[in-house]
């Protein structure tokens, strides 16, 4: 394989999609099973356009390149008081936000305010034919023409290569505190994700730990308020709040896959708490990890080898072993969207 | 690329054909029939179908497309009508599509926070079903209490709580769809999160040009459990949007920031018998919601904020009544214009929330210049705009008149690098501007995806797209922006 292409404006990206008959874009590599394509697949690397392009706090929004690394943007949103909502993953690691587009990782914290689907507001992509078009826009609100970037979360850049995306962000949280609140097994687990979430309490952040042995559930809002809600939820689920030391460094643990197995395969599952305790006890068979986050709807799995089935849809983060697990039934009208925004088949399919 | 709506179909074996699928009673076809149908909310224009089909079930709406489809008739899909971007707009010798009979809720699941529902749901059915869980659907377009779940998901509605919990589309965990083609398809699922594109995501906000949605599963949200709603007068607008900038930079998040100027304070004071405090020339209205204990600790920021941004008067609504009088009198502001002019447009374009005040002067200035009564309802917090444009449709030229200033407020939003819509759709009012958002390219690239899902161009033609193709249109001649010159079709 040669040496990624590295443009450093979004004209040289366009001719960099240009220059191969295959091509796919990468960012950090931070989850590198999904650009692992045939070795004639030219690649694109975007770590080349980096930078905020524009940063307005009082709308709420900010655009930027999208080789841009998580850890720049969420240290410039927080010098303002914001932050992303949808919590990535893998900030330290070195993570882009076109890769986080692209592989549709949203964090814990996309239980209380949504996922990338949630955030994204415009991109300025690529398309099979080189063109460099810009869909969406750049407020916070827009209905004008399809809503292509949301179509792009978690869409493996098999559509079209990212050049700079608009996001909207919120005001951070005054305060959080997290609880973690232990639980026998699987079904117990699933029991509290679902009560908790339909409860009063605006919960930030509702996941079954690693471990499998508690669940942390995370408050954010005025520091006031937070003990006082925290003191009811502990009333119906016994548990313990933790320290803001343990809690930053639970969290960033989560937040950097830090529980995971080093060599092994990491997966992807969308999931609902009612299908937990059965994906629980697969990933119990194999001897696995499994964070849920998301009150009971996302999951990562993290395995010592690869295995045939996890009984639902995931994808490969990381490691080895197919792509696709399960891969979820592509629906019919796929290949004449594929063929409409890359006709000529310059990307991989998204099976591969 | 261009759509094509063959001249070879044939609308009397058509409508033999369309009777062997409904039954006659439901199938509308007579002229007084029709007439109930020709516009949406979008008054000014008025086009007749060739007819009316009124499916009840699933499998009705599936055979009626596949019959369009086979006979290359065009058809709209039509939910109350309401649509103030003329988005169900009929096309002439085409089908209309009414889904308000597939209005089942199909499911709630209350431990997964969900409902799945047919097209024809009215938005605030979903919220009263599931009230009794604690829960509700946060989207909440003024006309909720007709408008269907359905137009809710073709034009990717908004409402007043859009900063805080987003649109339609970010509300649509899964749905069933029939495409042009005929094709069934599902998208989405019912778990909040996604693997691979997120096709969910695309399909809303569609227009009604990519197929329609048989049943959507929509996520529901815990009911926020206290409001505090303060209503403020402020002698001028500028001092109102002043306030929403202070609050937006205290680091607060309100559920809904909203202005309404003198003009639409007169409407709604008449039409709804609220009393706003006199000599303002805007109301705010600013709700913060949550826990108890929540809204506790940000009550006192936010009275400090208000208090102190020169308000007339501040009024905290003082329990669910005072709040609910408030809400009745923002939501009732379109219609209530009503009163103040035989006909009006409603316009619904964005701009970058620091250039508020700078848009309303322009927009008095220009509303000054044509001498036409303009009233402003708006989304505050987000930068979207409701100019209400005056006029008397029996008046010559007056419709025109109207046009052409709603068309200046769109081209200056564009230009302050907002958007044509926030929240109505293109649909038929405003799709010779979409070019005015985006390049030939980018057009393209909207239209290769819509070939991609409607290759006849069958569904919903005419709508969205500059294309020229559109039959609803074509009936009434030129468009009158092309009359004065202003806009061509490419």
């Amino acid at each position: 394989m040669n040496a990624p292409l590295t443009p450093t404006s979004l004209a040289e990206l366009a001719a960099a999609v240009r220059s191969a008959p295959r091509v796919l874009a990468i960012g950090a590599r931070t989850k590198p099973r999904l650009s692992a394509v045939a070795p004639d697949v030219a690649l694109i690397s975007t770590l080349g356009l980096s930078g905020i392009t524009e940063y307005q706090p009082d709308e709420f929004t900010f655009t930027a390149l999208a080789g841009t690394p998580l850890r720049e943007i969420a240290a410039t949103l927080a010098a303002r008081g914001q932050y992303l909502p949808f919590d990535p993953y893998l900030i330290d690691a070195g993570a882009t936000l076109g890769g986080t587009l692209a592989a549709g990782m949203s964090g814990p914290g996309r239980f209380r305010f949504g996922g990338l689907r949630d955030f994204i507001l415009g991109v300025r992509f690529v398309d099979g034919t080189g063109r460099l078009v810009r869909l969406g826009g750049k407020v916070v609100k827009n209905a004008a023409g399809f809503d292509v970037p949301k179509f792009f979360v978690g869409s493996l850049g098999r559509f079209g290569v990212f050049g700079e995306l608009t996001f909207k962000v919120f005001p951070r949280p005054a305060a959080t505190l997290t609880l973690r609140l232990p639980v026998a097994d699987a079904n117990a687990a699933t029991q509290i994700l679902t009560a908790a979430a339909g409860a009063r309490w605006e919960i930030d952040a509702l996941d079954l730990l690693p471990s499998a042995d508690a669940i942390a559930l995370r408050l954010a809002g005025p520091a006031a308020a937070l003990p006082l809600l925290a003191a009811e939820i502990l009333t119906r689920f016994p548990g313990e709040i933790l320290s803001a030391a343990n809690a930053d460094a639970l969290w960033a643990d989560l937040r950097e896959l830090r529980w995971t197995f080093a060599d092994g395969p990491l997966l992807k599952l969308a999931l609902t708490p009612a299908q937990l305790p059965a994906l629980a006890a697969t990933v119990r068979t194999h001897a696995g990890r499994l964070h849920v986050t998301a009150g009971g709807n996302a999951a990562l799995v993290s395995l010592l080898a690869p295995i045939a089935s996890l009984g639902l849809p995931a994808l490969t983060l990381r490691g080895p072993g197919p792509l696709w697990l399960n891969a979820p039934a592509s629906p019919a009208i796929a290949a004449a969207v594929k063929t409409a925004l890359d006709p000529e088949n310059r990307f991989p399919s998204l099976s591969a | 690329m261009s759509l094509t709506v063959t001249s070879t179909a044939d609308p009397t074996r058509f409508l033999r054909r369309l009777c062997e699928i409904l039954p006659p009673a439901r199938v509308l076809a007579g002229p007084a029939q029709l007439a109930a149908y020709e516009s949406d909310g979008l008054t000014a224009f008025r086009t007749a179908p060739l007819a009316v089909a009124v499916p009840e079930t699933q499998a009705e709406v599936i055979a009626l497309v596949r019959l369009c489809h086979a006979e290359k008739i065009p058809f709209v899909a039509r939910g109350s009508g309401t649509s103030l971007s003329g988005g169900s707009t009929p096309v002439a010798g085409g089908l209309v599509i009414t889904l308000n009979r597939l209005n089942r809720i199909l499911r709630v699941d209350a431990a997964q926070r969900l409902a799945v529902v047919e097209p024809g749901v009215i938005n605030t059915a979903v919220t009263l079903a599931v009230a009794s869980y604690g829960l509700h659907y946060a989207p909440d377009p003024s006309s909720q209490s007709i408008c269907t779940i359905g137009g809710n998901v073709a034009f990717n509605s908004g409402g007043a709580h859009c900063l805080k919990y987003g649109m339609t589309s970010n509300h649509v965990l899964g749905l069933k769809a029939v495409l042009a083609t005929g094709e069934v398809v599902e998208f989405g699922g019912t778990s909040r999160e996604q693997l691979g594109p997120d096709w969910c995501g695309l399909f809303v906000g569609n227009e009604g040009l990519f197929g329609i949605a048989l049943e959507i599963t929509l996520q529901l949200l815990p009911r926020a459990e206290v409001f505090h709603t303060v209503l403020a007068g402020y002698r001028t607008l500028e001092q109102a949007g002043d306030a929403v900038s202070a609050i937006i930079a205290s680091g607060l998040l309100p559920g809904a920031i909203e202005i309404m100027d003198a003009l639409a304070l007169e409407a709604a004071s008449a039409a709804v018998h609220a009393e706003y405090p006199p000599g303002c020339e805007a109301v705010l209205i600013v709700e913060l919601e949550g826990p108890r204990e929540v809204v506790a600790a940000q009550r006192p920021q936010l009275d400090a904020l208000i208090a102190s941004s020169g308000p007339v008067e501040a009024r905290p609504a003082r329990d669910a009544t005072e709040r609910a009088a408030i809400w009745k009198g923002r939501k009732s502001a379109f219609s209530a214009v009503g009163r103040l002019s035989p006909d009006f447009i409603v316009q619904d374009g964005v701009v970058p929330r620091r250039r508020l005040g700078e848009a309303l002067r322009r927009i008095a200035e220009m509303s000054r210049v044509a001498g036409i009564r303009c009233a402003n309802v708006f989304h505050a917090g987000d930068g979207n705009l409701h100019p209400l444009i005056l006029y008397n449709g029996t008046e010559a030229g007056a419709l025109e008149r109207a046009e052409i200033l709603a068309g200046k407020i769109l081209h200056m939003c564009v230009e302050m690098g907002g958007s044509i819509t926030g929240e109505h759709g293109v649909g038929l009012e405003k799709r010779d501007y979409l070019a005015t958002m985006f390049n030939v390219d980018e057009l393209d690239c909207l239209h290769r995806l819509r070939t991609a899902f409607d290759p006849l161009g069958l569904a919903n033609p005419g709508k969205m797209f500059p294309d020229g193709t559109a039959p609803a249109l074509a009936q009434h001649g030129l468009h009158p922006l092309e009359k004065a010159g202003l806009i061509s079709r490419e």
